[in-house]
């Protein structure tokens, strides 16, 4: 029987609503063409009120369909840029990737932590477009010292994302910067190969940017984690 | 502080990063083993609650009426609940549309086929869920297009998601299909996932969301990694190591 007479309704399949398969959602590529869907204006800018982030340049104002973000006012802390390419295995850079980062505030305070909520003018979640030139950017708070498990403390650090054509499931991996206390006592750093540390380490460049390079392949290989 | 409770590992559902059907993930997928690390407030935590000032706002949720005109195509309503893996709704999270138009053509200056653009019609939309995670949008139902990923390659009608959910550990990005589509079984993104995991993404066309006279209507539930929530009750008197 193919219909149900009194509802009209068609005999199931397994798809979706099917209980014999409930899971988590497989993940699928973000495909190359999220700009106008995706990255908003200000998006990449988690301090001020520019248009960081966005790529309108790639579909028109007429298709300009998505809010900007409404920031109430400067956050605490020392303001800082980050700046970086995406490779694939061959060395290539990738122009239609797409980075999200995720942060604590100055102080080191996330929503819900011990240390209280963050401060009102900051929410530490971004995302950029790789631009014109190949590069992705934001603008930022140098994120504070968060706990880590047991009496740790974790090294100053920023959570990436990565998603591209061809990347079937967000990359995740971490931003730590340079000369910083606290890398040889951070629970993650530690949990990662001595000789592939340095991929998350961002170092600053002639113009003061943090510069941080992501690979996907490749002899250096960016850390990824298993979250 | 003592340990905060990790989210769920990915399922048997989560495709692998590599992939050879799908060509471009040969270059662009880590060969090195993934970290796993311990779960941090850093993994755990997320903005929820802060949507206006970040993103959200009178974009709308008909994808129908944000022009001038009305679309063409088939007008569709799309709805359903956004659960964590142990069925328990996920209120106020952001879910992301973006879609190609009924002729199956982005508006993007990079896809060049030759399809109609439709003026009346952009493809992006979010939406919120409720206290009881649920959505709804409307649409029209995106056609098929071609790729080049190898001959005569197409790629079936789908809908590009992207969630947020409650925490960075809980990230989403997903694609839905629609049940009659034979495109499906030969795609070789939807394929990256194995059976019957990929029906996962296969929307159900529902009668009773569809509306007389005026659209279609399919249930599609999107579920995020969960975790133990259950509140941790210390013994009282009993403080010896377990
Ligand atoms: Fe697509």
């Amino acid at each position: 029987m193919t219909i149900d007479l009194e509802t009209r309704a068609p005999a199931p399949r397994q798809d979706n609503q099917d209980p014999a398969i409930f899971g988590q959602t497989p993940s699928q590529t973000v495909g190359p063409f999220f700009h106008y869907g995706l990255p908003w204006k200000g998006g990449a800018d988690l301090v001020g009120t520019s248009d960081m982030g966005a790529r309108p340049d790639l579909f028109g104002p007429d298709h300009y369909v998505l809010a900007r973000s409404s920031r109430s006012g400067t956050p605490a802390g020392e303001v800082i840029e980050i700046v970086g390419d995406v490779r694939d295995a061959n060395g290539d850079v990738i122009l239609d990737a797409m980075i999200e980062i995720w942060q604590a505030d100055a102080a080191g305070r996330y929503p819900g932590g011990p240390e209280g909520e963050p401060d009102p003018h900051f929410v530490g979640f971004g995302r950029a477009s790789i631009d014109a030139d190949g590069l992705y950017r934001f603008r930022t708070v140098r994120p504070g010292r968060v706990p880590g498990p047991g009496n740790t403390l974790q090294a100053s650090h920023i959570a990436v994302s990565v998603f591209g054509r061809g990347v079937l499931k967000r990359l995740a991996t971490r931003l730590y910067f340079d000369g910083d206390e606290g890398h040889d006592e951070d629970p993650v750093l530690q949990a990662v190969p001595a000789a592939r540390r340095e991929t998350l380490i961002a170092a600053r460049d002639a113009e003061g940017r943090w510069r941080f390079d992501i690979a996907l392949g490749g002899d250096r290989e960016t850390v990824f984690f298993d979250l | 502080m003592t340990g905060v409770v990790a989210y769920d590992r990915e399922d048997a559902g989560a495709p692998p990063s590599l992939v050879p059907d799908y060509r471009s993930t040969v270059l662009r997928s880590p060969r090195q083993p993934l970290v796993r690390i311990p779960a941090t407030l850093t993994e755990t935590s997320g903005p929820t609650g802060h949507w206006e000032r970040l993103m959200v706002g009178p974009s709308g949720i008909d994808m129908t009426t944000q022009h001038p005109g009305a679309p063409q195509g088939q007008r569709i309503v799309v709805s359903g609940r956004v659960l964590d893996d142990r069925g328990r709704p996920v209120p106020n999270t952001v879910i992301e549309i973006w879609q190609a138009n009924a002729a199956g053509r982005y508006v993007h200056s990079a896809d060049t086929w030759d399809a109609p653009l439709d003026p009346n019609f952009t493809g992006a939309g979010r939406v919120v869920t409720d206290a009881e995670g649920r959505y709804r949008y409307v649409t029209i139902r995106p056609g098929a297009y071609p790729w080049g990923n190898h001959k005569n390659a197409w790629r079936p009608g789908h809908i590009h998601l992207s969630l947020l959910g409650p925490a960075f550990a809980t990230r989403l990005v997903t694609q839905m299909y629609f049940p009659d589509d034979p495109l499906i079984e030969i795609d070789p993104i939807a394929n990256a996932v194995p059976m019957p995991y990929r029906q996962r993404m296969v929307g159900r066309f529902d009668i009773d969301t569809s509306v007389p006279a005026w659209a279609l209507g399919y249930l599609f539930d999107i579920v995020l990694k969960g975790r133990d929530e259950t509140p941790f009750e210390p013994d009282a008197g009993d403080d010896h190591d377990h």
